[in-house]
């Protein structure tokens, strides 16, 4: 039966079938995990390379990078994902050759929102007070040393929420690696729709989504939080665990993406 | 040995490509127009509206928001299809809702940047809230999120793609069926990025300055 009438009608049949197939789904979710776990961690080290790139003194290297990050940007996520899965197996060599489906999973994933996550990382950078510089250089603190021991740590408070955002777009985008034939969370849920029907499968999917979601907001901010501290700029996780739950939403206004 | 690139099939897959492409444009323009309306019902529900409605919008809103756009599209696919004839409107529809809620926190944002003192000026003047609405809070919201809106539209420009999963013969499937038709990805698909890099990055160059200018 289908239809929301067949959804409540078969809900406990559909829950036992459901447990009968837990390791294919277990399999799958964890897939999609570590695809966007993965592709995340390369997406950061992207977005710090070619943030910071983007604001060096020499041209070139700035050029380099905004070339880099505008083609990743503006060439969608599906064709860079079909471009590492079909086209590169189709090159001649030395360039041809065929990657395993999670490593183009990881690569795509990472690429695409790393171009994202890169204007983040430039703009938070930016948004530092010039103050700042002019105290490390009243201080005679070298450029280096004071980049990573004063502007990064107040960046990174700053970048943490679009950062949040991107890695749920990440997490959303990670669904269509099936077609790459990866078998991802929502690859196995479809395997069972033919015998819960449609309602209930897509419902349980779009749940599993849903928490895993949940859980990158949590870890997010908890980041943010302990940012923020370590910078004297907010309580210590210890007193402010509350506000880990606070929905994403609205913390970014500059709409981050494009 | 067959070269790596052959103009030939980058010139043959082009129609099929130019076809694509105006679906992708179609789906983007009407999503685009679905998701400014309806963002800017449910920023003002959720401003206005008691909480017995606005508390369900809000979790509705962050619900579509953090699933994924693909799981939506095949769902709202299966079980709308028996009723609507057009899988293209099912998904320009399943695209705007999604990005509805993207862009109700953008006119949220803007919303709240409106200073207070105009909410107030306007219960001094006893204006109705509606007209309040309309011609005092809505005008000044727009002007500020009109970037983070643009910028939302080209985002979703480039999530078209994801039709593919609801067979939608947008540009990156017909490159995709090209490619198993001939054996020759290479072109069709390498093609199809370009084309959105050369439709994406003036858009989006635009909107930099668009901001620079309202700034």
């Amino acid at each position: 039966m289908d239809g929301v009438i067949g959804f409540f009608a078969d809900l406990g049949p559909n829950f036992q079938l459901l447990l009968d197939r837990s390791p294919q789904i277990i399999e799958g979710v964890r897939v999609t995990v570590l695809a966007t776990v993965l592709g995340a961690l390369l997406a950061l080290l992207i977005a710090f390379v070619f943030g910071i790139a983007q604001l060096s003194k020499a041209a070139v290297v700035r050029w380099v990078a905004r070339i880099f990050v505008e083609f990743f940007r503006g060439t969608s996520l599906v064709v860079q994902l079909f471009w590492l899965f079909f086209v590169l197996p189709q090159l001649p060599y030395p360039l041809g050759f065929r990657l395993d489906p999670l490593l183009v999973a990881v690569l795509a994933l990472g690429l695409n929102y790393g171009a994202y996550a890169a204007e983040v990382v430039r703009g938070s950078i930016n948004s530092v007070p010039k103050g700042q510089y002019e105290a490390l250089s009243a201080l005679s603190i070298s450029p280096a040393r004071g980049m990573v021991r004063v502007i990064i740590p107040q960046a990174w408070a700053l970048m943490i929420p679009s950062l949040s955002n991107l890695w749920i777009q990440l997490l959303k985008g990670s669904a269509i690696v099936g077609s790459i034939t990866l078998y991802d969370l929502f690859f196995q849920v479809e395997q069972v729709r033919d015998r819960t029907g449609t309602w209930f499968a897509y419902l349980f999917a779009l749940l599993a989504y849903f928490l895993i979601a949940w859980v990158i907001v949590v870890i997010m901010n908890a980041l943010e939080v302990r940012a923020k501290h370590s910078i004297g700029r907010g309580p210590a996780l210890r007193e402010a665990w509350r506000s880990l739950f606070r929905p994403p939403g609205g913390k970014t206004a500059e709409g981050g993406l494009a | 040995m067959s070269s790596w690139w052959s103009w030939e099939h980058a010139i043959g897959a082009l129609p099929t490509l130019l076809d694509g492409f105006k679906i992708t444009l179609l789906a983007t323009v009407l999503g685009t127009l679905i998701a400014l309306v309806l963002g800017l019902i449910v920023a003002i529900i959720r401003r206005s509206a008691p909480s017995i409605v606005s508390a369900p919008v809000t979790g509705v809103v962050e619900f579509v928001r953090m699933t994924p756009l693909v799981v939506q599209l095949v769902f709202a696919n299966l079980v709308l299809s028996p009723y609507v004839d057009s899988t293209l409107a099912i998904g320009i529809w399943v695209l705007g809702i999604h990005y509805t809620t993207y862009m109700a926190e953008v006119y949220r944002a803007g919303i709240d940047a409106v200073p207070t003192g105009q909410w107030e000026a306007a219960t001094a003047l006893s204006l109705p809230r509606s007209r309040t609405w309309r011609a005092v809070i809505v005008p000044q919201a727009i002007r500020n999120t009109l970037p983070a809106l643009g910028n939302y539209a080209i985002s979703m420009f480039k999530e078209t793609p994801f039709f593919f999963v609801i067979y939608i013969p947008e540009m990156v499937r017909n490159a995709q069926t090209y490619g198993g038709d001939t054996f020759r990805y290479t072109e069709a698909i390498t093609l199809a990025g370009l084309i959105f890099l050369a439709a994406s990055y003036p858009t989006s160059l635009l909107i930099r300055r668009l901001e620079k200018k309202l700034a």
